[in-house]
C-alpha cells in the first residue's frame, strides 16, 4: 500500500496541487485599475482625459498662485513690487485684516478674547448636545452657556444674565411642582412665574450696572465679521429648533384654530425669500413696537432669521411625524398617556430621529444665508470684505485672497457640520438591523 | 331574577344624561379644545390689536399714511437691463413691473441651466469612472457649502474685474478678437448678435413651428405602426431630418429674411455697437445661481437614480431590452417620480434666491421696489408688503404646480 502512494503507477496524474501563477499583467495591480476605472471604453477614455485637463488646468492655475503668496507686505502695491509682475497672491490682507474679518471693525481689540474664549467654551457647550456617549450632567453647562455667552460678548452688569436665569429656573421648578397635574396648566403657570421674576429682577437691577461692570459693555452694533455670522447661525438654530417643533405640531392639531395658524404661517414665511424679512427687520419691524421701545437691529434679524427657519425645521419635522407609523400614536392612546405624554415619550424621540438630517440641512442652509445680513448694511464677514477692506486704499483690488478665505472660512463649517449629520445617521440607524 | 337583571343593565346602558358643567371646559377632552381655541383666538386678537395700535402710533407720530398712490408717481431713476419701454419718467409701478421680469428673467434663465448641470453632474457621479465622479463630488460639496452669496459676488468680480474692457475689442486692429466674430466679453457684460427679423421672416418661423408638430405626428405614427404590426420605423434621424430640413430649405429660398446683427467693433470709438448686450450683473447671478443649485439638482438626480432597485434594472435586462430602452422604459419613469419634487423645490430655491440680485446691482423686483423706490419714496411698510406679495404669489403658483404634477404621476395603489 505504502508503495502504491509513494509511487504512482498512473503516470499522468498529479501528486502536487500546481502553485497559483500570478494574474496576466493586464489583470492585476496598478494597470487593472486603471483600466477599468479609468479606460474602461472609448467615451469614459475620453471623459478621463477631460476630466485631467480640467484638474491640471486649475491646478496649475491656484497652485502657483498659492505657493508664491505673500503674508508679509502692508499693502497691495507693495505686494506688486515684491512679486515683481510674477504671479502670487497678496495674503497679506488676511494677515492684517485678520481682526476686522472676524470680529468686524468696531469691536474692541482689547477685549477680543471674549468672544474667543465664547467659541471655546460654545464648544464644550455643544459636546454633550452632539454626542451622546458623553456624560448627561454636561448638560448643566449646555444650560448656562447662552448666558454666559451673553454677558461674555456683550459685557456689562452681570446681574442681566443671572436674572434671566433665575427666570427660567423658577419657571423650570413651577413647571416640576405644577406637573403632576395637567400640562397645560404647569406649562402657563411657568410662563407667568418666569415674568414675574424678570419684571422684579429688572427693577433691581441698578441702572449705573453696566458702567461699573466687570466686563465693558459693547453695544451689538459693534459686533461684526464672521463672529456675527456664528452668532447669528447658532442662536437662530438653537432658538428655532423648540419653535419649529411647536409649529410641526399645530399644524398636525386637530383644533382646526391652531391649525390654520400654523399653517398659514409657515406658507407665508417658506413663500417669501429671507431677504424680504430682512428688509422687514431694518425698515418695518420698528413700526410695530411701541413708539417709546427701541429694539437693536441685531435683536430685529435674530427675530427674523428664528422665524424663517423655525417655518422650514416644522416642515421637516412634520416629515418626520408623518413617518411615524400610526400604530405608534395609537399604542401610546392604549397606555392611556395624554397628549403631551405621547408627544414626550413615544412620537417626538422617534420623529425627531427621523428628522435629524434634515433639521442639519436646514442649520447650514441658515448658517450660508447669514451672509444675508451684509445687504442691511450689517458687517458680517461678507459685508467687511466688500465694505471696509476692499474700500480701503491700501487693499483696494484685492479680491480672490479676501473671497477665497470667507469661501474656504464657510466651507470648513458645513462641510463639518454635513460630516457630523451623516455619522449620526449611521449611528442612529437602528430601525433597519 | 333574569328580568330584573335586563332591567339593571338597560339603566346602566342608557347615556348618562349630565348637565353641562363649567370645569368640563378645561377636565372633558371633548370640550377642552374650543378652550384652548378660544385662549388661541384671544391671544392672536389682542397681538394682532398690540401690533396694529404700535403702528398707527408710529405712523401718526411719524406724519405717515398707508397709502400706494406712489405707486404712480415718476419714479426718476434708469434702468440698463429691462425687457419692456421704461425711462426715467415712467412710474415707480412700471418700475416695479420692470423688475418683476426681470426677476422672471433670471428665474427661468438660471432654472434651465441649474437643471441641465445638475442633471450632467449628477448622472457623472455615478459613472463608473472613477477620476470623473470624484471630480463631480468635489463640485457638489464645494458648491453646497458655500454661501450663494459668495458664488455671486465671486462671479460678478471675475466679470468685472478679469474681463476686458469694451475697448480692447474696438478698432481695426483690436487687441482682442470677437468670438466667432459674433462675441464679445467685456467687463459690462456679454455682447451678442441680435436676430434681425426681415420680410418673409414670418414664414420661416411659422415653417418651423410646422414641422416640430410634424414631428411629433411623425413619432406618433411610428409608434404606432410598431405596437399594430411590429414594424420598426428608424426615429432618430428621420425626426432630426422633419424638425430642420423645411426650416432651412424655406430660409434659402426667401433669401435669407433672418438677419444676425453681429455687435460692431467699427461703428464707435468708444463702445461696442449693435446686437444686444447681456449684463456683468445677470450673468453673474444666472451663472451663480445656475452652478449653485446645479449642485443640489444633482444630488436629488443621483438619489432618485440610486433609489430605482436593481432588479429593476435586472428584470428590464431579462426582457432582452437594451440599456437606453432599460434607461427611457423602465429607470428614469421611476426616477423622475422621485426627482421631479425635490427639483420643483429648487426651482422655488432659485426664484427666491434671485433676490440677491440686490447685491451685484440686477434691477429685479427687490432692487427696484425693495430698493430704489422704497429709499426714494420712504413707503417702506407698502414697499416691503407688495414685494412680499410678489413673492407669495410666484411660490404658491409653483407649488400648486407640482402639486399637481405630484397628483399625477402617485402610485395608483388599491
Amino acid at each position: 500500500m505504502s508503495d502504491k502512494k509513494n509511487n504512482n503507477p498512473i503516470a499522468f496524474v498529479a501528486t502536487s496541487v500546481i502553485p497559483e501563477s500570478p494574474p496576466p499583467a493586464r489583470e492585476a495591480g496598478v494597470y487593472k485599475w486603471v483600466r477599468e476605472n479609468l479606460f474602461s471604453n472609448i467615451p469614459n477614455s475620453i471623459l478621463t482625459l477631460v476630466a485631467i485637463a480640467v484638474v491640471y488646468n486649475v491646478l496649475s492655475n491656484t497652485l502657483p498662485w498659492i505657493l508664491n503668496g505673500i503674508w508679509t507686505t502692508s499693502s497691495l502695491t507693495e505686494c506688486r513690487e515684491v512679486l515683481q509682475g510674477k504671479t502670487g497672491a497678496c495674503f497679506s490682507v488676511l494677515a492684517e485684516r485678520w481682526a476686522q474679518l472676524l470680529y468686524g471693525f468696531k469691536y474692541p481689540e482689547e477685549e477680543y478674547w471674549r468672544p474667543n474664549l465664547a467659541l471655546i467654551l460654545l464648544f464644550f457647550a455643544l459636546a454633550p448636545v452632539l454626542f451622546f456617549d458623553l456624560p448627561r450632567k454636561l448638560l448643566g453647562f449646555t444650560v448656562i452657556y447662552p448666558f454666559l455667552a451673553f454677558w461674555l460678548i456683550w459685557g456689562g452688569s452681570i446681574l442681566v444674565p443671572i436674572v434671566a436665569l433665575l427666570g427660567f429656573a423658577v419657571a423650570a421648578v413651577v413647571f416640576q411642582k405644577l406637573g403632576k397635574g395637567s400640562f397645560a396648566a404647569s406649562f402657563f403657570g411657568a410662563i407667568v412665574a418666569a415674568l414675574v421674576v424678570w419684571k422684579v429682577g429688572g427693577m433691581l437691577i441698578p441702572d449705573n450696572a453696566s458702567e461699573t461692570a466687570m466686563l465693558a459693555a459693547v453695544p451689538s452694533r459693534d459686533l461684526g465679521g464672521f463672529m456675527l455670522n456664528m452668532m447669528l447661525g447658532v442662536t437662530c438654530v438653537s432658538l428655532s429648533v423648540p419653535l419649529g417643533i411647536a409649529l410641526a405640531l399645530g399644524r398636525q392639531s386637530s383644533m382646526p384654530l391652531i391649525k390654520w395658524i400654523c399653517v398659514v404661517f409657515i406658507e407665508f414665511v417658506r413663500g417669501v425669500p429671507l431677504i424680504t424679512l430682512l428688509f422687514v427687520a431694518s425698515v418695518m419691524l420698528s413700526y410695530f413696537f411701541p413708539p417709546d421701545a427701541t429694539v437693536d437691529l441685531f435683536l430685529r434679524v435674530v427675530i427674523m432669521i428664528t422665524l424663517f427657519s423655525a417655518a422650514y425645521i416644522a416642515e421637516v419635522i412634520r416629515g418626520g411625524l408623518a413617518a411615524l407609523p400610526k400604530g405608534q400614536y395609537e399604542a401610546a392612546d392604549s397606555l392611556g398617556l395624554d397628549y403631551p405624554q405621547a408627544m414626550r415619550l413615544i412620537i417626538l424621540p422617534q420623529a425627531l430621529k427621523i428628522s435629524i438630517p434634515g433639521i442639519v440641512n436646514v442649520a447650514v442652509g441658515l448658517f450660508k444665508d447669514t451672509t444675508l445680513v451684509s445687504v442691511i448694511s450689517m458687517f458680517d464677514l461678507v459685508g467687511m470684505i466688500r465694505g471696509p477692506v476692499l474700500a480701503s486704499t491700501e487693499w483696494n483690488g484685492v479680491y480672490w485672497e479676501l473671497l477665497g478665505f470667507a469661501a474656504a472660512l464657510f466651507f470648513v463649517v458645513c462641510y463639518g457640520i454635513s460630516q457630523y449629520s451623516q455619522w449620526l445617521e449611521r449611528r442612529l440607524a437602528t430601525g433597519h438591523r | 331574577m333574569s328580568h330584573g337583571d335586563l332591567s339593571f343593565m338597560s339603566t346602566l346602558t342608557d347615556p348618562p344624561k349630565e348637565q353641562f358643567r363649567l370645569s368640563m371646559l378645561v377636565n372633558d377632552t371633548r370640550y377642552r379644545s374650543l378652550t384652548f381655541q378660544a385662549i388661541a383666538a384671544l391671544v392672536l386678537a389682542l397681538a394682532i390689536w398690540y401690533l396694529g395700535n404700535n403702528l398707527i402710533q408710529n405712523l401718526r407720530a411719524a406724519g405717515l399714511n398707508i397709502s400706494y398712490d406712489f405707486l404712480g408717481d415718476r419714479s426718476g431713476y434708469d434702468i440698463n437691463q429691462r425687457l419692456i419701454e421704461y425711462d426715467s419718467q415712467s412710474s415707480h409701478a412700471s418700475a416695479a413691473l420692470v423688475g418683476i421680469l426681470n426677476t422672471l428673467l433670471v428665474a427661468v434663465l438660471a432654472c434651465i441651466t441649474a437643471t441641465i448641470f445638475g442633471v450632467i453632474a449628477g448622472v457623472l457621479r455615478l459613472s463608473n469612472n472613477w477620476l470623473v465622479s470624484k471630480l463631480m463630488a468635489v463640485y457638489v460639496e464645494i458648491f453646497r457649502n458655500i454661501p450663494v452669496l459668495i458664488w455671486i459676488i465671486i462671479i460678478f468680480t471675475i466679470m468685472t474685474a478679469v474681463m476686458p474692457g469694451a475697448k480692447a475689442y474696438l478698432g481695426e486692429n483690436p487687441e482682442r478678437e470677437l468670438l466667432f466674430g459674433l462675441f464679445a466679453f467685456t467687463n459690462r457684460g456679454i455682447y451678442a448678435p441680435a436676430p434681425v427679423w426681415n420680410d418673409g421672416s414670418m414664414i420661416v418661423v411659422a415653417v418651423f413651428f410646422v414641422s416640430i408638430f410634424a414631428m411629433f405626428a411623425y413619432r406618433r405614427y411610428a409608434k404606432k405602426l410598431l405596437f399594430d404590426t411590429g414594424k420598426l420605423l428608424p426615429m432618430g434621424w428621420p425626426s432630426l431630418a422633419i424638425l430642420i430640413l423645411p426650416t432651412v430649405l424655406i430660409f434659402f429660398l426667401l433669401g435669407q429674411p433672418i438677419g444676425l446683427d453681429a455687435p460692431d467693433p467699427l461703428a464707435n470709438r468708444f463702445n461696442l455697437r449693435g446686437g444686444i448686450q447681456i449684463g456683468a450683473p445677470l450673468i453673474a447671478l444666472w451663472f451663480a445661481l445656475s452652478i449653485y443649485t446645479g449642485a443640489f439638482i444633482a444630488e436629488n438626480v443621483r438619489a432618485g437614480i440610486q433609489a430605482i432597485s436593481k432588479g429593476q434594472f435586472e428584470a428590464a435586462a431579462a426582457l432582452g431590452l437594451r440599456p437606453g430602452r432599460v434607461m427611457n422604459l423602465v429607470v428614469l419613469p421611476q426616477a423622475l417620480r422621485v426627482i421631479i419634487p425635490p427639483l420643483i423645490s429648487n426651482f422655488l430655491n432659485i426664484t427666491k434666491n434671485s433676490s440677491l440680485a440686490i447685491a451685484v446691482g440686477y434691477a429685479d423686483i427687490t432692487a427696484t421696489l425693495g430698493g430704489v423706490t422704497l429709499n426714494q419714496t420712504g413707503r417702506a411698510i407698502e414697499c416691503v408688503l407688495l414685494l412680499m406679495l410678489f413673492y407669495l404669489t410666484a411660490s404658491l403658483l409653483i407649488s400648486m404646480g407640482m402639486n399637481f404634477y405630484n397628483a399625477s404621476v402617485k402610485l395608483k395603489e388599491r
